[in-house]
């Protein structure tokens, strides 16, 4: 329908005509908003209709676990060719949706657990992907021309009216209410518990349609606890030279770190290596970043102003609770997470990103797809990208952008910073895989999957520096395609990549400072060790948080 | 096991010195000991590893470490469980910074 039939509000009528098969499907069972459990399956055949846009809430850690295994039990001859818009694909439940012939079409950010099938079932012709997005491309798009018509969402509780807490692990949840609510579209959440009174309201309940207690807890996983005990002397040495050689160089004090060991290590070396700097109150007091464990000696030596989360972390509630000067807390104590607004904050807000990836070229292009899967990048990308937009300054912004402008005219002759984007990688992975390649297999990849453009996490020009145990490359400072080569070759160690470079080149990089080795920064390799880590193992962690954080049952080793 | 021996010229003769041993043999890890050598010309490498097939790496390791520290007189032995190239650069590193300054020059 259109302006053409004088019908402006066919959205509007829609959703009325929508919740009105409800109520007729449901009948006395219906009682408000609440629907029982067993009728999941029944108020799904009742709201939903062919072709619909669905987001069905697959985030990076919590899922709607209820609500996916209901969408699969859906009759396809009555519900088919759904286009699910969702994040993440996390659950078997969220490709098995397709293998029974529900859905059709997908628009997505990560597909981690999901990524090998995935690649199979795009290669059998049985999912059309649209497009593989960031969290918050997918998120904008969401406003644009990606609306869901219905949405599937998970809280922690709600109320009588619909009012829903969704706890520390608010994520996407926000963001999906808000366009499907506004747009003529239906919202229902699924809760681990219905409550006389919500602790917050995180999502009012005018937004929310429908509401069932699942019968049991919504999935959840711990992605950001890396145990310390894991962490190797490579990586002790690595984040010395990410120390000194970066955070201190630049005077980082607002950042997102990634996930993995390389930057775990970083976090644990602040209170020791970095204060025997004397860098305390000097670098990264203000984060993008969700709760790590690993953080917790650095916020109890007084290091952490502030921290904005995109999600949790299992067992850091308490913790979170009993340090609200540090991290966003709604009036009941609990953390109040919200990935959008936390993906805006890093992008914008933060002076440096860093985190690790699985291949780099000799360009410096950082991506993390293989052959075989389709992964995505959730939010790396908009955290590991100049903010273009970005028109505020700061000292490590201001620098980074004067060692990209030194010497050059034209166009880079305006003041202007940029934003430090950092790999940390070592040169071989496990069984002797090098981080450094001719060709990322992102393009063998983008060959299977008839993608438009290879996956690439981080493009060359916006990787600022490329850090192994070999050194620091500063792809700042350089000035031709050759350098960069070079520069990248100078730092790959042993890799076929490392072994073919131009040895004077390099160490003609090296006297200019576009390479830094260990021993240039003054480092002192005897130190690399593990005792310079604040906590080496989960219970040191537990006993520095005062036994505030309380580590998933997998991490207890003790 | 695979045994590699490797010997390069060299100029900077530690003062006498007791042996040096860091690192621990386990998976992925390995040990490093430095002794005084017999030849006051040469740096000797001898290297006992787990993983077959890596000679060419292991190559350029030593070289690489040699081309920096320029050793004489130093006899140096490495039992290897599978470690990265990364792993054992950073132990023959971390031995050589413990040696005393060569004879007659200030370190």
């Amino acid at each position: 329908m259109s302006a053409a039939d004088g019908i402006w509000n066919s959205q509007e009528q829609n959703r009325v005509h929508r919740l009105a098969r409800a109520a007729s499907a449901l009948g006395p069972d219906l009682r408000g908003k609440q629907v029982s459990a067993d009728d999941a399956v029944k108020l799904l055949t009742a709201v939903l209709e062919c072709g619909d846009r669905v987001c069905l809430e697959g985030n990076n850690q919590k899922q709607a676990d209820f609500l996916a295994r209901a969408l699969t039990q859906l009759d396809p001859a009555h519900v088919h060719d759904l286009h699910m818009v969702q994040s993440v694909l996390a659950l078997p439940e969220h490709l098995d949706l397709f293998e029974n012939g529900i859905a059709s079409k997908l628009d997505f950010s990560f597909s981690g657990p999901q990524s090998a099938r995935l690649a199979k079932m795009v290669a059998a012709g049985r999912i059309q992907i649209g497009a593989i997005h960031t969290y918050l491309e997918l998120f904008s798009r969401y406003f644009v021309d990606l609306t869901p018509r219905v949405s599937l969402v998970c809280a922690q509780a709600a109320d009588a009216q619909g009012n829903l807490y969704t706890g520390a692990n608010t994520e996407d949840t926000p963001a999906i209410v808000e366009a499907t609510a506004f747009k003529g579209g239906i919202v229902i959440a699924q809760v681990n518990e219905l409550l006389d009174t919500v602790p917050r309201v995180d999502i009012p309940s005018d937004w929310v349609n429908f509401v069932i207690v699942a019968p049991k807890p919504n999935v959840i996983e711990p992605l950001f606890t890396r145990d310390p005990a894991q962490i190797s002397e490579i990586q002790v040495l690595m984040a010395m030279m990410a120390i000194k050689g970066l955070y201190a160089e630049y005077g980082v004090q607002r950042l997102n770190h990634g996930i993995g060991f390389d930057t775990a290590a970083i976090e644990l070396l602040l209170p020791t290596y970095a204060e025997s700097l004397g860098l305390k109150g000097k670098i990264c007091q203000h984060w993008a970043l969700n709760p790590h464990p690993a953080l917790i000696p650095a916020i109890e030596a007084g290091w952490v102003q502030s921290i904005h989360s995109f999600g949790s972390e299992l067992g850091m509630e308490n913790y979170v609770r009993a340090r609200s000067d540090v991290f966003f807390t709604g009036a009941d104590g609990s953390l109040r997470s919200n990935r959008a607004l936390c993906q805006a904050a890093g992008h914008y807000a933060c002076d440096m990103f860093i985190g690790s990836t699985l291949q780099i070229d000799l360009n410096g292009h950082s991506s993390t797809a293989t052959a075989g899967r389709i992964a995505g990048f959730g939010g790396a990308p908009n955290m590991g990208a100049d903010a273009r937009g970005r028109r505020h300054a700061s000292p490590a912004w201001l620098k980074a952008g004067a060692q990209a402008r030194q010497g050059r005219g034209g166009v880079h002759a305006m003041p202007r910073g940029q934003k430090l984007v950092v790999q940390i990688v070592e040169t071989f992975r496990e069984h002797m895989q090098p981080a450094f390649v001719e060709t990322l297999d992102a393009w063998k990849l983008a060959e299977q999957a008839h993608m438009e453009i290879p996956p690439v996490m981080i493009y060359g020009d916006d990787v600022t520096h490329i850090l192994t145990e070999e050194g620091i490359a500063n792809m700042l400072l350089c000035r031709t395609e050759e350098e960069r080569e070079q520069a990248i070759r100078g730092v790959a160690g042993y890799t076929p990549v490392g072994l073919a470079r131009d040895a004077r080149m390099v160490e003609n990089l090296r006297d200019r400072g576009v390479i830094q080795r260990a021993e240039d920064l003054g480092i002192d390799k005897r130190q690399a060790t593990r005792s310079l880590l604040a906590a080496r193992t989960m219970r040191d962690l537990v006993r520095v948080s005062g036994g505030l954080y309380n580590p998933p049952k997998r991490f207890r080793n003790w | 096991m695979e045994h590699l021996k490797f010997e390069f010229a060299g100029q900077q003769v530690p003062q006498t010195f007791e042996p040096i041993l860091v690192g621990v043999v386990g998976s992925g890890n390995l040990e490093v000991l430095m002794e005084p050598g017999a030849d006051p010309a040469h740096c000797t490498i001898a290297v006992t590893t787990s993983a077959r097939g890596f000679g060419s790496i292991w190559e350029a390791v030593a070289r690489s470490f040699q081309r920096e520290h320029q050793l004489a007189g130093v006899a140096i032995s490495i039992n290897d469980m599978g470690a990265t190239p990364a792993v054992v650069s950073l132990r023959l590193d971390q031995a050589a910074a413990s040696l005393p300054s060569a004879k007659g020059v200030a370190k």
